[in-house]
């Protein structure tokens, strides 16, 4: 039973948190969305007067947005189709009985813990360089030229460098996910004659898909954000300049501000949409 | 009935499974045997795999510039201080909505969580601003803030549910033989949530140390970590493979085996509760 009193301790020890987290999404929201209303150049003497949504509208018709838009699509979806197939055939792989699964995990669960600044560049210069790298060792081994990876095929590579990053992740939900699935379930589904498919599809998969939909919403809010990944590979040259980092070089290389705010509007924007949803279910699992 | 597993299929899903989780691992472990090598060994093709001369000359190379121990200073000191500084601000609200909870408690709950879901790049002039106004730029202090704050809504929820787990009859039976609050405090609670509270830093520590957009943008000289200091490398001057391997190794060791211990703690604190 609650008293007044300890009603009132709590509701002390629950404000610091609340005050620092509504500061923290207030006063530099309200700044980027006053930016963004303004021409706002600090190298030339700072603000210049009101705009109205001219920075909106220079923002989607400058010749560089639609083509972010497209490349950060094609970076996030193949991300995550990538990461989630891979990420369910390797769970249930893991799931079965063999030795050593415990290290197995750990192999797999690796790439996560590294920092995004090393695998990026272990994967640019180690793997990667025309030159030097293991990829073009390979090729010539096999008679092949050597591909210019990072500028020839600049997506794929910056594809797989993310997918590398966040496969472990989607692996790991997913297999704490599976280890909960009733093996009672699948064993009275053998016995019944349900094939491995059948089984994975009318068992396995339906049980899984929280944890996937879990999965798509929590990557797709990181995805929509990669920076280093792309700041020290291509600086966003070769078609890879997402929106996250086209908003990063207006307001920080060509200091825009006023231009950049308004695409960071459409960022938050966007990001939102996509939260509404994994709120949603988050909430959903509040109330069990 | 258990189900029979063959010897041959175990050894089919053992074979699978270690050569995938080498093939995933290979970039790290490449890195590692990497910074071992000399320079030219680095770069030679065909490649040279265990049978060189191991040395440890990379890794002497990198301490030996001057400035290598400020970076990991500065990592350890703004991954701790974050940890510290959140778990300072967290414990106490975590705790408050798991025993005192409210009509608003799961209201302010996905509220914080929506905090976390705020792209850094709408928000990064304003912050570089305020950050200028207060003279935080590039300084450890303000970063141990900064990411106190992106991490505060993860932790405040990890601790929830684990705080939540926690059965309420425990701390009635504690008052009914007539502990004070104080001793229920420390008797009866703090042992029950400090294993979650020590996962819950882990997963912070883990997290801050590898934050890599507020890291980069928000220091120079001064207060830089190891994710800034490997940037650094990336625009290479002559050979320099051993020597990235190196600081590489060095920068992830400690993440790799703290978060080898996280594994479950992990799948809780970044979903939210939600996949437990």
């Amino acid at each position: 039973m609650s008293t007044k009193a300890s009603r009132n301790a709590a509701r002390l020890m629950l404000a610091p948190a609340v005050i620092l987290l509504l500061g923290w999404m207030l006063v530099p929201l309200t700044m980027t969305v006053l930016f963004s209303f303004q021409r706002y150049l600090p190298m030339r003497g700072g603000f210049q007067g009101w705009v109205g949504f001219e920075n909106y509208a220079s923002f989607v018709t400058s010749s560089a947005f639609w083509p972010s838009v497209v490349t950060t699509l094609v970076i996030v979806g193949s991300v995550l189709v990538i990461t989630v197939v891979l990420g369910v055939v390797l769970a249930i792989l893991l799931d079965q009985p063999m030795w050593g699964q415990g290290i197995v995990r750990i192999l797999v669960i690796a790439p996560f813990f590294v920092m995004p600044t090393v695998s990026a560049l272990v994967w640019k210069n180690m793997f990667m360089d025309p030159v030097n790298g293991l990829f073009s060792h390979l090729s010539r081994f096999f008679g092949a030229e050597p591909v210019l990876w990072l500028s020839e095929a600049s997506m794929p590579s910056i594809i797989l460098i993310v997918s590398w990053q966040w496969l472990p992740f989607a692996t790991l939900i997913l297999l704490t996910a599976i280890q909960s699935l009733d093996s009672e379930q699948q064993e009275a589904a053998e016995m019944d004659g349900a094939g491995p498919f059948s089984r994975f599809f009318f068992i396995t998969l339906p049980h899984l898909s929280r944890a996937i939909t879990i999965v798509i919403l929590i990557q797709t809010i990181f995805l929509l954000a990669i920076f280093a990944e792309i700041f020290v590979t291509t600086q966003g040259a070769f078609g890879t300049r997402t929106l996250t980092y086209l908003i990063y070089q207006r307001v920080l290389e060509s200091q825009n501000v006023g231009l950049g705010s308004a695409g960071g509007v459409y960022a938050i924007i966007l990001a939102n949409i996509v939260a509404l949803f994994l709120m949603r279910i988050v909430g959903k699992n509040l109330d069990r | 009935m258990a189900r029979t597993v063959t010897t041959t299929r175990k050894s089919v899903n053992t074979a699978l499974a270690w050569a995938i989780g080498l093939l995933i691992f290979f970039p790290i472990l490449w890195t590692v045997l990497t910074s071992f090598k000399t320079e030219a060994q680095a770069v030679s093709d065909p490649p040279v795999w265990l049978f060189f001369d191991w040395t440890l000359d990379n890794y002497r190379t990198v301490l030996d510039r001057s400035d290598y121990a400020r970076f990991l200073w500065n990592s350890i000191f703004i991954a701790g201080g974050s940890t510290v500084l959140g778990l300072l601000i967290a414990v106490p609200a975590a705790w408050s909505m798991a025993f005192v909870p409210s009509h608003r408690t799961k209201d302010i709950l996905l509220w914080m969580l929506s905090t976390k879901m705020l792209p850094a790049v709408g928000v990064i002039y304003p912050i570089y601003l305020i950050f200028i106004k207060m003279g935080l730029l590039d300084t450890r202090t303000g970063l141990v803030v900064i990411l106190m704050l992106i991490n505060l809504p993860i932790i405040i929820w990890m601790l929830y549910t684990y705080f939540k787990e926690i059965p309420g009859e425990i701390l009635e039976a504690a008052r009914m033989d007539g502990a004070g609050l104080r001793n229920e405090i420390t008797y009866v609670l703090l042992p029950m949530a400090l294993p979650g509270i020590a996962s819950t830093a882990l997963l912070n520590l883990i997290l801050a140390w590898n934050e890599a957009f507020w890291t980069l943008n928000l220091t120079a000289a001064n207060a830089a970590p190891l994710t800034a200091f490997i940037a650094s490398y990336s625009s290479p001057e002559g050979l320099f493979y051993a020597k990235l391997s190196a600081a590489s190794t060095m920068a992830i060791a400690p993440i790799l085996i703290l978060g080898w211990f996280s594994q479950k703690q992990l799948v809780r604190g970044l979903t939210f509760g939600a996949v437990k």
